[in-house]
This record gives C-alpha cells, structure tokens and sequence, in this order.
C-alpha cells in the first residue's frame, strides 16, 4: 500500500511542522498553493497562521471553492486557524469562511499572545496526557448536534468532529508527540 | 498553567511563517495592511526612512498610538524598543503587545547589553548581521531573528548580504566535526550549546526572518529564496507611490516566490516603489545596522 498524499494549505502559516509529523507517521506530505495542487491527493491539513492572512490569499491564488469542494468529500485535519477557517460561524472576521463544520469560534478568545499556553489535556483513551499548545487561540462556544466531542480543557472544546472534519484549537505540529498526526492519517487510509 | 513560556514565544513565530509584518504609524495604516494579508503589524511613530530624515533620538513609541492600532486590527501587534531599554520593554509587554522588536532603528539604550529576554513573557524578534550575532539574541531569549538589513533604505542589498551570512554560517556548522565546534563558537562570540545544536539539526532553533530594505514583490521573493521563512516590510509599503497595492502584491510574492510568472502578473503595475538610498550615499555615523553587536 502506497503512503497516503496528504496536502497541507501552505498559502501562510505553521506548515514544515505539520509536515515532519505526517512523514514521521508514514504519510507523504505535498504544499498547496494553488488549485492544480489538489490533484491526486488523500486528504489535507489546514495549518496555524493568521486567518486573515489565509482567508486573502485563499481568494487571490483561486483555491476557495475547489479547495471546499475537496473538503466537502475528502478527510481534513484543521489546527487554530484552520478550525477557524472551517467553522461555519466565526467572530470578527471579515472573510467568508467554509462554514463546512457546524461549529462557532470566537478569534484569539484566550487572550493576546502573553497569555498563550500550554497544558496537559486528555486524548483518545490514551493514559498518557496530551500536550496541547494555545497559540492566540480560538474557543469553540457553539457545537450543532452533529459535532463530535474529542477532547477538552477546562470544561472548553478544542479537539471536534464531524463527519470526515477534524479541528483543533490547540497546535499537535508543535510538540514532538506525533500521537494526534498518527491517529488521523490511520482514520485515513483506504 | 504554562503561561507564554519560551515554547508558546517561538510558536507564535512558527505561525507568522509565511507572512509579511508591515509597519504601520496609525490605525489606518494597520487597517490597509491587515485587509492587504499582513500577518502582522508592527506599531511605530516613524517609518525607518523618517527616522533616517528626520535625525534626533528616535524612541519607544506613544502608548496611546499603540493601542489605537490594537483596537484596530486583530492580527499580532509588534512594537519596537530600543536596544538594551528594559523599561521600553516592559512598557511594551505591560501593553500586551504580541512581540518586541528590539531595534537597530531605534536609539540604542545601552552600548554594552541588550535585554534579557528571557525574563520577560513577551516574545522578542532581534536582528542581526550574522550568525554569531543572531546566537547571541537567541541565547539572551529572542524566539525569532531577523536580518538587520539597513532599515529606511529601500536597498535590499545589506539584507542579502546579512541573509547569506547566516544561512551560509548555519551551512559550514554543519560540516564541522566535533572536535571543531569549541573553536567555531568561540570564532562566532556565539553560545556553545546553541552552536551545537545546529551543527546537529542544521538549522535556527527559532524562525529566521528577513527585514531591512525590501522595497518590492521581488525583493521579498529574493529574501525568501535565500532562506528567510518571512518578511518585514517597513519604509517600502507607505513611502511607494500606491501602499494598498504594493502591500497586497508583496503578500502574494512572500507566498509565491517560487512561482516565476505569478511573479511577473505581481509585479505588472505597481506604480513607483520608494525611492531608495544606496549604502555609499550614507554617511558612516547613520548606519543603522552596526548599533548592537
């Protein structure tokens, strides 16, 4: 069986780090930035960045709706600014998101950089916690009934699921545990 | 809770990859720049090629405009300290600004020391001419780098030169045995630990930024070729002819730059790029890039 081909979103932001998780855990990474980039792969990564950054130049380069065409049928794996990018409601943002996860998300809800953070957070049934980093943030205040919990902090959400979506407040890329990038390229395998 | 330890510094970094940081001198400015893709913004009472003009002490800036331009926009807001200043400094962080550039551009505080970062929960950027230089921030606590470059010239070429210094440093490490590393370090002025370190990973433990000169959408891609991971832009964006159009063209060339056509369409019609200065035209006592060491 091949590698899967995995996309990551590289219009800005975190995307080396996303990229040595996935071939580390056997997937075989490929930059996006623009639409022919799409072809032939299994699935994508949505990295951190700055989702006005993002939002500009998903426009410019002509990626928005091929990009959500590819989302509505193949698996995604969203971090910060990508779960932003997602979420069908967002606050002060002024781009057009996605909108495929029926989730709201307030930007940078945790406070301005000095207040980022990391902590220990549950995930799967694994015993061994979780390092979640918070990066400016944003928080989840609205799930639909379809959204799947996966984890949380503090009673808040920060890692959901729907359907083939997965989105995460938090950074999995900048922590050398590949436990998050592991368990989603497996879910995606043929 | 661990609260903006150096982990959650260099992330914030990680996330500006990729992008352009603007300086801007009020919230209209910050405001053009975040529509036009900025990744960030950073607030300052004087473009560089101002300070350059305008001579004198060139300071901190009003907290007043600072938190204009953090009202304003919601992407990152970087402010600027003078070297070796940590009251500036922790003026800035009581400000909650989202990094402190500790800058050649302004006045320098202290001639001996700069700031050590590490005490601080705020991120700092410095800059540098070299990679001994950009070790020494790192070990003083800086979660990004950036080249110095010669700020307010609009000449890219001291960028270039400090850029190819670094990576090319970074390169010979790499190549070194062992035995070599102690003399290396000590030949660089630079923390063994760090030296170390990327004699064995090859490169930066933090970000490595360029600034300093990039006046156009090929300036920015040259910078990107030669290693920077992003790029600051200061005088080039609000002293050419249309700074809308030049920001929303040099955000695509940073993303783009490997793309030699996208380049070309980027580049069609930008009207005038600021004027510019070349190095001989400036007197030795207004280098900028030689304050700190």
């Amino acid at each position: 069986m091949t590698d899967p081909r995995v996309g990551i979103l590289a219009l800005q932001g975190a995307v080396e780090k996303h990229a040595r998780h996935l071939e580390a855990v056997g997937a075989s990474p490929h930059s996006v930035l623009l639409p022919g980039d799409l072809d032939r792969l299994d699935a994508i990564v949505l990295p951190g960045g700055e989702s006005t950054t993002i939002s500009r130049l998903l426009r410019t380069s002509g990626l928005f709706e091929p990009l959500k065409a590819f989302m509505e049928e193949r698996p995604v794996l969203a971090t910060c600014a990508g779960m932003i990018l997602l979420a069908k409601e967002v606050d002060n943002l002024p781009y057009e998101t996605f909108g495929l996860l029926d989730i709201s998300v307030d930007r940078n809800a945790w406070g301005r950089q000095i207040f980022s953070f990391h902590e220990n957070i549950p995930w799967m049934k694994d015993a061994d916690p979780l390092k979640a980093v918070f990066i400016r943030a944003p928080r989840v205040v609205r799930m639909g009934d379809g959204v799947e919990l996966l984890s949380s902090y503090k009673g808040e959400a920060v890692a959901v699921r729907q359907g083939n979506l997965v989105a995460l407040a938090f950074h999995p890329e900048l922590t050398e545990d590949s436990r998050v990038h592991r368990w989603w390229v497996e879910g995606i395998k043929p | 809770m661990n609260v903006s330890t150096f982990e959650e510094k260099v992330g914030l970094a990680e996330m500006l990859k990729g992008g352009v940081i603007m300086d801007v001198t009020n919230a209209e400015q910050a405001k053009i720049a975040e529509d036009a893709g900025a990744a960030a913004v950073m607030a300052l009472e004087r473009i560089p090629s101002d300070i350059r003009a305008d001579g004198g002490i060139a300071r901190m800036s009003d907290p007043k405009m600072i938190k204009e331009i953090q009202a304003q926009v919601s992407i990152p807001v970087m402010a600027k300290c003078r070297i070796g200043h940590i009251s500036e400094a922790r003026i800035l962080e009581a400000l909650e600004v989202d990094f402190i550039d500790e800058s050649e551009v302004l006045t320098p505080a202290d001639e001996a020391n700069h700031v050590w970062k590490h005490d601080f929960k705020v991120p700092f950027v410095c800059g540098c001419r070299d990679l001994g230089e950009a070790l020494r921030r790192i070990g003083e606590g800086a979660a990004m780098i950036r080249t110095k470059g010669e700020a307010g010239t609009g000449n890219i070429v001291e960028a270039v030169r400090h850029m190819r210094a670094v990576v090319g440093g970074i390169r010979r490490l790499t190549q070194l045995d062992a035995g070599e590393l102690m003399a290396e370090a000590k030949n660089l002025g630079a923390p063994f630990e760090i030296v170390k370190q990327i004699a064995e990973t090859g490169k930066l433990p933090v970000p490595n930024f360029s600034a300093g000169g990039v006046a156009t959408p090929a300036d920015a891609a040259l910078m990107r070729e030669l290693g920077a991971e992003a790029v600051f832009v200061g005088s080039g964006i609000f002293k050419s002819s249309d700074p809308e159009l030049m920001a929303k063209s040099i955000v695509e060339a940073v993303t783009h730059w490997q793309d030699a056509d996208r380049l070309v369409r980027i580049s069609e019609g930008l009207g005038q790029a600021m004027r510019g200065l070349d190095m001989a035209e400036i007197p030795e006592e207004q280098v900028l890039q030689t304050r700190g060491w």
